[in-house]
């Protein structure tokens, strides 16, 4: 393999943060809610992030909170590739009226703003971690079911799945050990993408108080509760914010990276 | 070349446009001043209905006013004083009051105030239901410059109903309020603002300043980046870390809210039909906690519906009931039948920061003794439907006020059958003791009776009292004259730019 530095310097960032992330499932320097301390201490050693204004330790609630903004992203991403590349396969491999039917519905979904669907959907469903997942992964299927059934189609008129045809291989075979492998590269900048936009998502959503409860350690909610004491006490929208910016540009590092070795 | 330029062009217009944001927009605070105009912000829209005798929210008596005024109203230090009545005399058996309408006192709409106006009032009030002390009202009798009201009964407090709006007769005020007051209203325009211009007829010595706009902001970082941006003068209810972001262009002062913030709990609700349960949540309560994290250490402690400023009926050693003690709690929990803790939701009006800070702190201190609370952030709206009038809920972090000084206003709405219980408490002995209050002969009886119904109220564990919040006002720098009141409300007449 030759020398990829975006690939490398993504893994190692993408690694650390995880690594980070992984930690505070199992422990954290203080409990995340604790309101033990004083209120808006500057970062010290003993609290490298800084306290909120309800003494609670920042560096413990930001590890918690990236954890739940990892797992409903990866959740999100996991329903959004699935489902999309199901409805992409049958669509792009079928064509006609399942085609149309399905490839309707998407439009539809993809007409409205996200955030509105989410209002809907998040109203619908109730608030809690699931729910957010299955909520932001419905509004990621029309994305990937267009990129997947496009290179479906494509791959439909292509040899190699003529041959598999006149072999007598099974449709689902077909689809999912001839084609889907063939497509990955291009599935998997866009899983890269989709994770990105997954985390962007689930700290808007939680920044407008969308599905998230006051108390929970979320990082979206501290950004937007940081926001008007940004003047005395930047460390708490710092803190915050660089969690989320560590963990984008590593996978987005990644994903150049992969695509650049593709090249 | 030309690119590099062209960078190095952008980089400082962004670096500008950055400084410019940093900056006070004084523009705009100069403005009003020149035109001695105020804007005062307000965390919630107010009721769809601007009718004074259907007012049942403490925010829409803080705004209402500064436009109605009773026969007599209450001054800063919570007397009562002449207003719209000069003055009045009261008859040995008691029975009888006379107000002296003043002369010359004009309605908002131009017309002057005759006692036929007084009548009509006094009637609106008693129909609404919301001032069941005019059941006492056995007849108004009308003279041409007086009126006389005839009680059934002796009441000592009777003089405090009184102040209720004098509006005149046959006017529907629900979306054009016309009262004496110093303001006048002039429009409003749903979830923005409320706008009131001095009104130069007035009888007294009448506002200082010439206009008055309260913005609604329902989010509580909008506010604060509005009092900073220089868009609002005056914010009253404020939370310490709020505060403490607006030192540099407001003077922040301190009083009191004059209100019972509790958890309120809804009986109807199982474990909290049980007073056992009950009184655990109280001894998980630890008050200093939440005094440091809203305000900076300051609160005052109350253990029932009576806030100190009501002087003779406060009772600050009920506070001392159920001393924060976790063990006992979880003990209280486990003896109740619940050793495991149960569900509890607590559902916050979200515009409000001091009792959506309350409720996490709150949050947290119940979770120690092992109940599973979750916060149920909602809006106002919501709150006043669902909450308020619905009775849809398990508990409930928010103030209750009193409309009038007296006693009876705090401690009316937990009789069984009140329309306003909303937390649906039903205790056989406060009913008693509430009666009694009301039919007392004097004065010393009635207060004890009052203060009777207090301390049912705590050793039931009725709610888990918390505090009298202080309130801390952000006023801006060169503007003066702002009063606090013994009541929840907001006296714009004194204010004035110096």
């Amino acid at each position: 393999m030759k020398k990829n530095t975006f690939l490398r310097v993504g893994l190692v960032l993408t690694a650390l943060v995880v690594g980070f992330i992984a930690l505070g499932l199992v422990w954290t320097p203080y409990a995340p809610n604790a309101m033990d301390f004083s209120r808006l201490l500057p970062p010290s050693l003993a609290h490298p992030m800084g306290t909120d204004k309800f003494g609670r330790d920042i560096l413990s609630r930001v590890m918690v909170g990236a954890g739940d903004t990892l797992l409903i992203a990866l959740g999100t991403v996991v329903i959004g590739t699935v489902v999309g590349t199901l409805v992409g396969a049958l669509t792009g491999w079928y064509g006609g009226w399942v085609d149309e039917l399905l490839m309707r519905l998407n439009d539809a979904l993809a007409s409205f703003p996200s955030i509105l669907i989410l209002l809907v959907l998040v109203s619908l469903l109730g608030g809690g971690q699931e729910h957010m997942m299955l909520a932001l992964g419905i509004v990621f299927i029309p994305s990937y079911a267009r990129i997947v059934r496009s290179e479906f189609a494509r791959a439909r008129t292509q040899n190699y799945v003529r041959m598999a045809e006149l072999m007598g291989a099974s449709t689902a075979r077909i689809l999912f050990v001839h084609i889907l492998p063939n497509i990955w590269h291009t599935l998997l900048s866009a899983i890269t993408i989709g994770f990105n936009n997954a985390v962007l998502a689930e700290a808007a959503m939680s920044y407008l108080s969308i599905g998230v409860s006051p108390d929970e350690a979320s990082l979206g909610y501290m950004l937007s509760e940081s926001q008007s004491i940004l003047g005395s006490a930047p460390w708490y929208a710092l803190g915050t914010g660089l969690i989320i910016v560590l963990l984008i540009l590593g996978v987005s590092l990644i994903g150049e990276g992969l695509q650049r070795g593709e090249n | 070349m030309n690119k590099r330029i062209l960078t190095l062009f952008l980089s400082l217009t962004l670096l500008f446009s950055l400084a410019a944001c940093g900056s006070k927009d004084t523009n705009a605070t100069d403005a009003r001043r020149e035109a001695n105009e105020i804007v005062v912000g307000i965390a919630q829209d107010l009721e769809n209905s601007l009718d004074p005798y259907a007012t049942v929210t403490a925010a829409n008596r803080e705004v209402l006013f500064n436009i109605y005024e009773g026969l007599v109203k209450p001054d800063a230090d919570g007397n009562l004083v002449p207003a719209v009545a000069e003055r009045w005399t009261l008859s040995d058996d008691q029975l009888t009051y006379t107000f002296y309408l003043r002369p010359g006192v004009k309605f908002h709409n131009g017309s002057e105030v005759t006692a036929a106006d007084v009548v009509w009032s006094i009637d609106r009030a008693k129909e609404s239901g919301n001032w069941k002390a005019l059941d006492n009202v056995d007849a108004v009798n009308l003279g041409d410059d007086f009126i006389s009201v005839v009680l059934k009964q002796p009441n000592g407090d009777f003089l405090s109903y009184m102040t209720l709006a004098i509006t005149p007769k046959d006017h529907a005020n629900g979306e054009e309020p016309v009262g004496t007051g110093p303001f006048k209203y002039i429009s409003r325009a749903a979830q923005q603002n409320v706008v009131f211009e001095r009104f130069p007829d007035y009888w007294g010595e009448g506002a200082k300043v010439d206009k008055v706009t309260y913005q609604i902001y329902e989010n509580a970082e909008a506010l604060v980046l509005a009092l900073k941006s220089g868009a609002v003068d005056i914010c009253a209810h404020l939370t310490a870390t709020q505060a403490d972001q607006l030192t540099e262009s407001f003077d922040i002062l301190e009083g009191t809210m004059n209100l019972v913030q509790a958890v309120y709990l809804n009986h109807a609700y199982e474990p909290l039909a049980n007073e056992t349960v009950r009184k655990a949540l109280c001894c998980a309560l630890d008050r200093q906690q939440i005094f440091d994290v809203v305000a900076d250490g300051h609160g005052t402690a109350v253990g029932s519906s009576m806030y100190p400023n009501f002087r003779k009926y406060f009772l600050p050693e009920l506070a001392e009931l159920y001393p924060h003690d976790a063990e006992k709690a979880k003990a209280l929990l486990a003896e109740a039948g619940y050793p495991n803790g149960f569900d509890l939701t607590i559902t916050v009006p979200s515009n409000y920061q001091p009792h959506m800070d309350t409720a996490q702190v709150v949050a947290e201190q119940l979770r120690a003794v092992g109940v599973n609370v979750t916060i149920e952030p909602v809006e106002w709206a919501s709150w006043l439907e669902n909450v308020y009038s619905g009775r849809q809920y398990q508990a409930t972090v928010v103030g209750v006020d009193a409309s009038t000084l007296t006693a009876r206003a705090m401690l009316e709405r937990f009789n069984s059958t009140a329309g306003n219980n909303f937390i649906n408490y039903s205790n056989a002995e406060y009913d008693e003791a509430f009666a009694a209050a009301v039919n007392a002969a004097t004065d010393e009886e009635a207060t004890a009776h009052y203060l009777r119904c207090e301390e049912i109220l705590a050793e039931t564990a009725a709610n888990v009292y918390i505090q009298d919040l202080a309130d801390l006002v952000a006023v801006r720098k060169g503007i003066s004259g702002y009063q606090f009141y013994p009541l929840y409300a907001i006296d714009l007449s004194t204010v004035t730019y110096s």
